[in-house]
């Protein structure tokens, strides 16, 4: 699970999978709407490893 | 260019200003407990504060108010490049999340209060202490004076001149400092960040719809980056892309060694508070997001200045009404004032604990630590102030660049010991002097550019200096260690001592 925690490193530092113009959303270039798109992605992935975790240790 | 004072911008601005001056002096009653008897107490609030808390006290200090005039004059000038600071604030929460945590639980179950009581208790070494205390100070006092340059950005906007807003806002800002702590910075965090979101809101919405949409927001800037031509552009230039990576990952690995930010991870009530605030702190780096486009929307605007800084200020003036300004310049200025405050608190409980009680009074009480620590943030704050009004701006900036390197050096000393055993103190100190120097000495010869390069089978790579600097610390560590336990294999640096 905790695997997750790496896919933000991969998806924003690996630079030339999203350094394009097209296709642009909402007139933002995909430059910028992909990595405004990882905002909540991540949020999401941290919720989910800290959701799986084991309950003993949470506090 | 702005002669003129604005008054009714600078009613509202000083509404603001005084709203939060008379919080931060009642704040030292909010949550009470004894603020002068105890450094937990004063430097750390009393180390309860729960998720809302945490949110609005990490955010309100992680995304400073130079950030907000920085950020979008750096996407002004250069484009796309600007925008490291996206992706270096997005992952710097999966770290967040799975090594803070950790160091809270250390620093909980001893009572450590800076970054470096939790190297001392780790390693033993005084030396490693010093070296991580020393650098926290060094490299929070050019941050520091950063959030003045960013507050007299709004405030020259408003068309005062000279120095005395400044001293006089700082002034105040030292004074309830001292007389509630952490406590005074954490209450203002909520007002100066609801103020942040709603001029950011207001901003992303009317403005786009003022200038006729996004598209056509980033076909002017793309316009005006074509007409100017070098490493300016929409889309990052294909030698920008490693540069552009490498300042993200360098950033996000020294975002918290800096003293600011740990303090808000020490102050908090548990371990959980600080996982669900990786959660949830997210929400600012969206606002982030949307504060670099105001670079763009300057074109948009038409917006014509001489010093990228001014970005903000003026765009804010040629599309909100006097009022709206106003408000806009009081949440910056006061953004300015919780991130200041709680830097000279993290500067000062290092000054504290590690200075302090180790070399000058090792059986000081904990009320003699509290009064140490009231000292050295006005101290503090006042280096910040005389850096701004004797030397020149670009001296700070410079500073503040080298800063990031130097904090970065401190990493594997406090990270490190959380996960494996294996450095020994000697060898941590030795990476971290060589990391030191290296990453100074090749910023410094590069004309205090944050880029370093190396030649490898034929190909040419840049990279971000303080990110090269912490390799070679890491590899001189290791060498070290090895070294160090073949001179004396009896492994001094494997248990805490004091």
């Amino acid at each position: 699970m905790r695997i997750l925690l790496l896919a933000p490193f991969v998806g924003l530092l690996w630079v030339p999978f999203y350094n394009f113009q097209e296709p642009a959303l909402f007139g933002f270039p995909f430059f910028y709407w992909y990595q405004l798109a990882w905002v909540p992605i991540t949020s999401v992935l941290i919720w989910l490893v800290h959701r799986a975790r084991p309950r003993d240790d949470a506090p | 260019m702005a002669n003129q004072i604005d008054w009714v911008a600078l009613a509202v601005f000083l509404f603001f200003f005084l709203l939060v001056t008379v919080m931060g002096f009642l704040a030292a009653r909010w949550k009470a407990g004894p603020v002068s008897a105890h450094l937990d107490e004063w430097g750390l609030g009393g180390r309860q504060f729960g998720i809302w808390i945490t949110w609005f006290l990490i955010g309100g200090d992680f995304y400073t108010a130079y950030t907000v005039i920085a950020v979008p004059a750096l996407v002004y000038a250069v484009g796309a490049y600007g925008f490291f600071a996206l992706p270096y604030t997005i992952i710097v929460y999966p770290f967040v999340f799975a090594v803070m945590p950790l160091l809270w639980k250390v620093a909980q179950a001893n009572g450590y209060v800076t970054a470096a009581d939790v190297v001392h208790g780790t390693y033993g070494s005084r030396g490693l202490e010093l070296a991580v205390a020393l650098t926290g100070m060094v490299a929070t006092m050019p941050y520091i004076a950063l959030q003045l340059i960013g507050m007299g950005v709004t405030i020259k906007a408003m068309g005062l001149t000279g120095d005395l807003p400044i001293i006089a806002a700082f002034i105040i800002l030292a004074l309830y400092t001292y007389s509630s702590g952490l406590r005074a910075p954490a209450l203002i965090a909520f007002v100066k960040d609801i103020m942040i979101y709603i001029v950011v809101l207001v901003a992303v919405i009317v403005v786009p719809a003022q200038l006729g949409g996004y598209g056509a927001v980033f076909s002017a800037a793309s316009d005006a980056f074509a007409a100017k031509g070098g490493d300016t552009g929409l889309i990052l230039k294909p030698s920008q892309i490693l540069p552009y990576a490498t300042l993200a990952l360098g950033s996000a690995l020294a975002a918290f060694m800096y003293p600011h930010t740990l303090t808000g991870v020490f102050a908090s009530k548990s371990a959980d508070t600080i996982r669900k605030n990786a959660i949830l702190l997210p929400a600012y780096t969206l606002l982030l997001g949307l504060i670099a486009l105001l670079g763009y929307m300057a074109y948009a605007a038409h917006i014509k200045v001489t010093s990228p800084n001014d970005v903000v200020p003026e765009l804010f003036k040629a599309l909100f009404s006097s009022w709206f300004a106003g408000f806009a310049f009081a949440a910056i200025a006061i953004g300015a004032l919780v991130p200041a405050a709680v830097m000279s608190i993290g500067a000062a409980n290092l000054f504290t604990r590690n200075v302090w009680k180790s070399y000058v009074d090792p059986g000081i009480s904990h009320a003699g630590e509290a009064a140490v620590a009231k000292i050295a943030s006005l101290v503090v704050k006042l280096g910040a102030l005389a850096f701004i009004l004797f030397l020149p701006v670009q001296y700070a900036l410079d500073l503040q660049l080298l800063g990031g390197l130097w904090i970065l050096q401190t990493f594997p000393a406090l990270v490190f010991g959380l996960f494996t055993r294996w450095f020994r103190s000697e060898g941590l100190l030795v990476g971290w002097a060589a990391g030191i120097l290296w990453g100074s000495w090749t910023a410094w010869s590069n004309g205090l550019k944050p880029l370093a390069s190396i030649d490898l089978g034929g190909a040419h790579y840049v990279f971000y200096v303080g990110l090269g600097a912490l390799v070679l610390n890491v590899v001189v560590a290791a060498v070290a260690t090895v070294i160090a336990g073949l001179i004396s294999p009896k492994p001094t640096g494997a248990t805490a001592r004091s």
